[in-house]
């Protein structure tokens, strides 16, 4: 075929015209003819026994066509786990209608049904819900919440490395409860064909798993719920996720033989939709002269809210096996408490499980450079995995795949960073300022994420009579560019313009079974899964079908650096500088690579400065709009630069690929914490997020009250 | 006490939209948003907090950006209105801005696409040379939570720039 490859060429996306001329098709621009609309009636109490919700109001009120509570949906069962379930935390899945009991504000405990949106919503105001409130459980580590897993990992002697440790450094550290947040809230439309199929719109990010899930619970033939994803405004590991309003809808529409639509608001949202990422841990290193670490302890608390969700354990369980990181760490035990508190039930945030682990390990890595007085890039070379030891099995497992990196070479990429931001020279112009007055300050984070996760994709290609190639997938989009990237790696493999490959994706009636987008999985499962049936199409000229089979995960790998400017007055941290290396094996698409890293960036920063989801002390949550949850605009967005390398293609797939989805937001917190801890002259200082304006004014303070306390004079006064 | 319900209060609106009146009937509590989507069709402005912050409803009302979230149908009554609909030529051209957001990557999922090009349209007709600080303060108006905003500026600068040269 010859010509330049286009596996590497930044191409302009294949979906961008529809949704810059305004004929984007996102679930609330689907409608049906006769369509009713949903509304659920929410528990405004945190914890509480549910005596009773009267809808007889309800039912009298203008335009309302059925209003249900529990009772309609007894036989319906719990939402199982979708991923990492266990046993022992079934008893706390969530049913569609709470019954008993609630658990959090915005449990849904009933549902109206309407001809008007607008009716729905002033109908639901009429039901009558008789709580009798309970004392919430807000702290994953009180002694009252329930407890009902602890997973446990380990490897090595740690006990023995801590008896023969040279310095044994702690720390206590913790991640705010914050979440993906997509701009298009969630919303579902099912709508009833005459054949009996049930067609779902506005389903994503797992089409073939939510309808056939739907299907089991509801006790319909698989056949008889179709998914028809549309546009879908941003995922970030929330939605697509089955929730009881999905099976609500569903439900509805099947009762009543109309189409049901549902569109989330934007309050709900915030109070409904899966929260993330709220872990405190306790961990301490065994360190040598040298400053190696020669084992690690840790024990976290993982706050689940009310319910544990499809996620299952997925969180806590990244978050034990990815807190080594990029380190050797000889020996290491971890300990990860599953609580379950009056709050949002949690899932997965982008990074889910290495925000929050980076997070601890690094700020961990930091406080071994100030106590063995290194600098903190020269803690982590003397810890980093060695090229030589790859593929590095790191002797545990995570998503029920041992954890095996496949390929890195972790000391070549913080040296490229270090080179980039002028390592010396930046420390001393930011020393300089600091001597003028300012408080600045540089810090590093380094991490290894996952990505590509299996156990398969199937692909169909075939060509069309327009000289086109369709290319049927399982995969689903969640607006990060997979047609195009897809599109690029089949037409490669035919020596074809990549903009005349269709990829159809998210309709579960095209192709047989799909495991959706998810944990970075698309580029590297779907992509490698047309390479091999693009292959075939163009070896035999016949429409050609693969599957791309995989028990293992790739792992790219990163280090990000931030510069800040902290307000001495107000406690305001501007990021001024913030550099992201990281290695994605081989990048189909640089300028999509490019734009999920810069992404990723502002949505770290969000977690490590701004969002956070508070609750009262009775449980009411106070972040509840955009006024209260502070999402970053342009105005909180430092320009990132990416340094996107390719020094470890994977060798677990033949074009070399890892996903890029995740590694723009995973060492923010660790970066930026390292940096304001510079700029305020406090080693160590920041230990949670987010570092609010309100807490790092309070570290300055504390700091200026130690600098008054009295010093210990030659002449030993005290 | 006879109740009133909200369809005896519905009244007449004509909005003039992208050049084009509609005569609908709104209650006066519909916003300018969802009469826009579900009374005229055009499903291009989007909803994303429906209390005035993230900015996807954003619209020109006689040339200023404005949300339409915060909007009563009946106060958009004899005015311009404009929405993403309107950009592109009649024959499918993209207007320069939509034609910088796809060449710079200013968008993923597409969702905040229309109110950021909207919002955009009202700061350049207003403001063609408006400086970069300027510039970054008042996209500061919109959310986005796939880009991380560079692509959009960039684009946003490209065709303040091509129209400067």
């Amino acid at each position: 075929m010859g010509g330049r490859s286009l596996i590497g060429e930044s191409v302009l996306r294949l979906e961008d015209r529809p949704l810059l001329v305004g004929e984007g098709r996102f679930l609330a621009d689907v409608s049906f003819e006769d369509e009713l609309h949903l509304r659920v009636v929410r528990s405004d109490i945190a914890h509480g026994v549910l005596h009773g919700v009267d809808l007889n109001d309800v039912l009298g009120a203008e335009g309302v066509v059925a209003a249900w509570s529990a009772e309609e949906v007894a036989h319906v069962p719990a939402i199982d786990f979708r991923m990492t379930g266990f046993d022992e935390l079934r008893p706390y899945c969530q049913r569609i209608l709470a019954s008993g009991h609630v658990r959090y504000v915005g449990d849904p405990i009933a549902v109206v049904i309407a001809e008007d949106p607008y009716l729905a919503e002033d109908a639901a105001e009429l039901a009558f819900v008789d709580i009798e409130p309970l004392d919430p459980v807000l702290e994953a580590s009180s002694p009252e919440s329930v407890a009902p897993l602890t997973l446990e990992t380990c490897y090595g002697d740690t006990d023995a490395a801590f008896e023969a440790a040279h310095r044994v450094v702690e720390l206590h550290a913790a991640v705010g409860r914050h979440s993906g947040v997509p701009l298009e809230t969630r919303g579902l439309l099912a709508f009833p064909r005459s054949d009996g199929v049930l067609e779902l719109h506005g389903i994503a990010k797992v089409p073939h798993y939510n309808c056939a899930t739907i299907a089991a619970m509801l006790d319909l033939q698989p056949s008889q719920v179709v998914g028809r994803e549309g546009h879908v405004g941003g995922g970030f590991g929330i939605r697509g996720e089955l929730y009881p309003e999905d099976v609500l809808v569903t439900y509805a529409a099947l009762r009543l033989q109309r189409p049901v639509k549902w569109v989330e608001d934007r309050r709900e949202h915030l109070v409904a939709a899966n929260h993330s990422r709220e872990q405190a841990y306790r961990v301490r290193a065994a360190v040598d002269e040298r400053g190696v670490v020669q084992a690690l302890d840790a024990e976290f608390f993982h706050d689940q809210g009310g319910y544990v969700r499809t996620h299952g354990a997925t969180v806590p369980n990244l978050s034990v096996a990815l807190l080594p990181g990029p380190y050797l760490i000889p020996s290491y035990r971890a300990r990860g408490h599953i609580r379950l508190t009056n709050k949002t039930p949690a899932g997965t945030y982008r990074s889910p499980g290495r925000f929050e682990s980076t997070f601890v390990r690094e700020r961990l890595f930091d406080r071994v450079a100030t106590e063995l007085d290194l600098e903190p890039v020269e803690v982590r070379r003397r810890n980093l995995i060695p090229t030589e030891a790859m593929p590095f099995d790191r002797g545990v497992s995570t998503l029920g795949t041992p954890l095996v990196y496949d390929s890195g070479d972790y000391h070549r990429l913080l040296e490229r960073l270090v080179d980039h931001i002028g390592y010396e020279t930046l420390r001393e112009s930011l020393a300089q300022r600091r001597r003028q007055g300012e408080m600045v300050g540089l810090g590093i984070g380094m991490f290894v994420e996952k990505s590509g996760l299996g156990p398969f994709d199937d692909v169909r290609v075939r060509r069309l009579d327009d000289g086109g190639v369709e290319v049927v997938t399982g995969a689903a989009s969640v607006g990060q560019g997979m047609e195009t990237a897809i599109a690029q790696i089949c037409a490669d493999v035919l020596g074809m313009d990549y903009t005349d490959v269709s990829v159809r994706h998210g309709q579960t009636d095209m192709i047989g079974r799909g495991m959706g987008a998810f944990a970075s999985r698309v580029t590297v499962m779907t992509g490698v899964a047309v390479y091999m049936a693009a292959s075939e199409l163009a070896a035999t000229g016949e429409p050609a079908e693969a599957t791309f089979n995989t028990e293992h995960m790739t792992y790219p790998y990163g280090a990000h650096a931030a510069v800040v400017r902290v307000d001495a007055g107000t406690g305001g941290v501007t990021v001024e500088r913030f550099v992201v290396a990281y290695d994605v094996g081989r990048a189909v698409n640089p300028m999509l690579v490019e734009g999920q890293i810069i992404g990723g960036v502002a949505q770290g920063i969000g977690g490590t400065l701004l969002e956070l989801f508070s609750y009262d002390p009775d449980g009411q949550p106070l972040a509840t709009s955009f006024m209260d949850y502070l999402m970053p605009t342009i105005a909180e967005q430092p320009h990132v630069e990416v340094l996107l390398s390719e020094d470890a293609p994977s060798p677990l797939n033949p074009l070399g690929l890892k996903g890029a989805g995740e590694g723009g937001t995973t060492a923010a917190g660790a970066a930026i914490a390292a940096a304001i801890d510079e700029a305020i002259g406090r080693p160590g200082a920041v230990t949670e997020l987010p570092a609010t304006p309100e807490l790092v004014r309070s570290l300055i303070r504390d700091r200026a009250s130690e600098a008054a306390a009295p010093v210990e004079s030659p002449c030993g006064s005290r | 006490m006879t109740e009133i319900s909200p369809a005896d209060v519905a009244v007449p609106v004509v909005l003039r939209v992208n050049g084009t009146d509609h005569r609908v009937s709104a209650e006066p509590r519909r916003t300018l948003a969802d009469t826009l989507r579900e009374d005229c069709g055009l499903t291009g402005t989007h909803l994303g907090c429906e209390h005035g912050v993230c900015g996807a409803c954003t619209v020109l009302l006689d040339g200023e950006p404005v949300r339409s979230c915060l909007l009563f149908a009946v106060q958009a009554q004899g005015a311009e209105i404009r929405t993403v609909e309107g950009l592109a030529g009649d024959d499918g051209t993209l207007h320069p801005l939509q034609e910088a957001f796809w060449r710079h990557h200013g968008l993923q999922c597409g969702f905040c696409t229309p109110g950021f090009l909207m919002l955009s349209t009202g700061v350049l007709e207003t403001r063609p040379d408006i400086g970069d600080d300027e510039l970054r303060e008042a996209l500061s108006s919109n959310l986005c939570r796939c880009t991380g905003y560079q692509t959009i500026v960039e684009a946003v600068r490209s065709v303040r720039d091509a129209a400067g040269a």
